[in-house]
């Protein structure tokens, strides 16, 4: 059987590395996908467009920003669907015992406690200036939500599943992650009541009359990135206190 | 032949290593896919698959010498440095360069003049890996939690074990 799989394998690596000769060379400036008028486009009209220094904010939140609000819906769906999967699994009666891990997560080591109480502040300080310095440098919604995510992941794993849950229960971070989206949602939608396509900020300086068009985009992009914090931290966390308890949301690792 | 050898080395291996490295992890991950028998092992397998093109796609925006694709935003600031002392000897040269581009078209201060697209690696693939680097992390979830169910309703995650036990229960009903 086995090798079968490896006859396949090799036979696709074959043909693609069989390719190979047609593909451009390493760190070529002018292969097609670098010299696409698109991406010549972004590098180029970014600044002016925008005043949004880092092209990689600016493409996300921005030039595609349909892709990247729906990129934010599937994560939410993904944590829905892990919720969904492991609950309707606690009814089935049946299979493997429960494994009696509860034990192990009550002892209260004072040095992995007291290295969280330091650490977690700092984590999600600096995960609140990946999300708010995004279109500076490099960071961004994704990033500073996987960030935000990991501290309160990491506040689960040192003290527990139940005290992390107690501060972040789970009607409150479902709540959030569709807050997420809804921000996401409204920045489009306002630009459709003030006559423009959805997701084209431009027009929303007519909300303040100090900013100019391209203040508006740099504005509304951190507006949206927020929203994907939003969404991207409490999804990780669900996807791990889920994972972590069964679907139970008790006990923990 | 050595000099032949050496051509056919570099352009095929050294040029494109990129696409070599992405195509050999994309083949272990496609095998431990195919024929691993347990669940957890074959969902590794479609990490190490993801990870490979991720690599692919970023490796295509490297251009040579080509820097972030985040622009220099504290051109205004420096320019006005530049102008302050005009004497100074590092900074004369920038000042003037920037003031005649300056002059040449009204534009914004903090505006950055003359982008060259070939300074900058291109941002697109960047952008389509940054979202499907945190969406293959939300769908390895889904995945780990069906594994997580299929262990609680067969105590295995082996594949053959839990094929046997769906056919005993196919004969018994």
């Amino acid at each position: 059987m086995k090798w079968i799989g490896l006859i396949a394998v090799i036979f696709t690596g074959g043909l693609l590395l069989s390719a190979m000769d047609d593909f451009p060379n390493w760190g070529d400036a002018h292969s097609p996908a670098n010299s696409s008028p698109v991406s010549q486009y972004y590098i180029e009209q970014t600044m002016t467009d925008s005043g949004v220094p880092n092209m990689v904010t600016a493409v996300l939140a921005d030039y595609r920003g349909y892709d990247t609000m729906f990129e934010t819906v599937v994560v939410l769906i993904a944590g829905i669907a892990i919720m969904a999967i492991l609950r309707v699994a606690k009814q089935v009666p049946g299979g493997a015992k429960p494994t009696p891990a509860h034990e192990v997560g009550d002892q209260h080591d004072i040095i992995i406690g007291t290295t969280c109480r330091l650490l977690i502040p700092v984590l999600q300080l600096f995960a609140l200036y990946v999300i708010a310095h995004g279109h500076h440098s490099p960071g961004g919604g994704f990033q500073g939500g996987v960030i935000l995510g990991a501290s309160f992941i990491l506040a689960a794993i040192a003290k527990g599943l139940d005290p992390a849950l107690q501060r972040l229960p789970e009607k409150r971070y479902v709540k959030l992650a569709f807050v997420g989206v809804v921000i996401y949602v409204s920045f489009g939608v306002a630009c459709l009541i003030l006559g423009e396509n959805f997701l084209d900020y431009g027009v929303l300086h007519e909300l303040l009359p100090t900013m100019s068009a391209e203040e508006a985009r740099s504005h509304s992009m951190l507006g949206v990135e927020i929203g994907v914090a939003f969404t991207v931290s409490m999804i990780m966390f669900a996807i791990y206190a889920n994972l972590a308890s069964k679907g139970e949301l008790e006990g923990g690792l | 032949m050595s000099v032949m050898g050496s051509f056919i080395i570099s352009q095929y291996v050294l040029d494109h290593f990129n696409f070599w490295v992405a195509v050999i992890l994309m083949m272990i991950g496609l095998y431990a896919m195919i024929t691993k028998n347990n669940l957890i092992k074959k969902l590794i397998g479609m990490s190490i698959f993801q990870t490979a093109i991720i690599l692919f796609y970023v490796s295509a925006g490297v251009k040579e010498g080509a820097t972030i694709p985040i622009l220099e935003h504290h051109a205004a600031e420096t320019e006005q440095v530049a102008a302050g002392d005009a004497g100074a000897e590092h900074g004369s040269v920038v000042g003037a360069d920037h003031d005649v581009s300056k002059s040449s078209e009204k534009a914004p201060a903090h505006e950055v003049h003359e982008i060259n697209p070939d300074d900058y690696s291109n941002p697109l693939p960047h952008v389509l890996m940054l979202t499907a680097i945190v969406v293959g992390v939300a769908t390895l979830g889904v995945a780990l939690a069906v594994a997580q169910v299929i262990y609680k309703n067969y105590g295995t995650l082996e594949e053959d074990e839990i094929l046997a036990k769906i056919k005993a229960a196919e004969n018994d009903g």
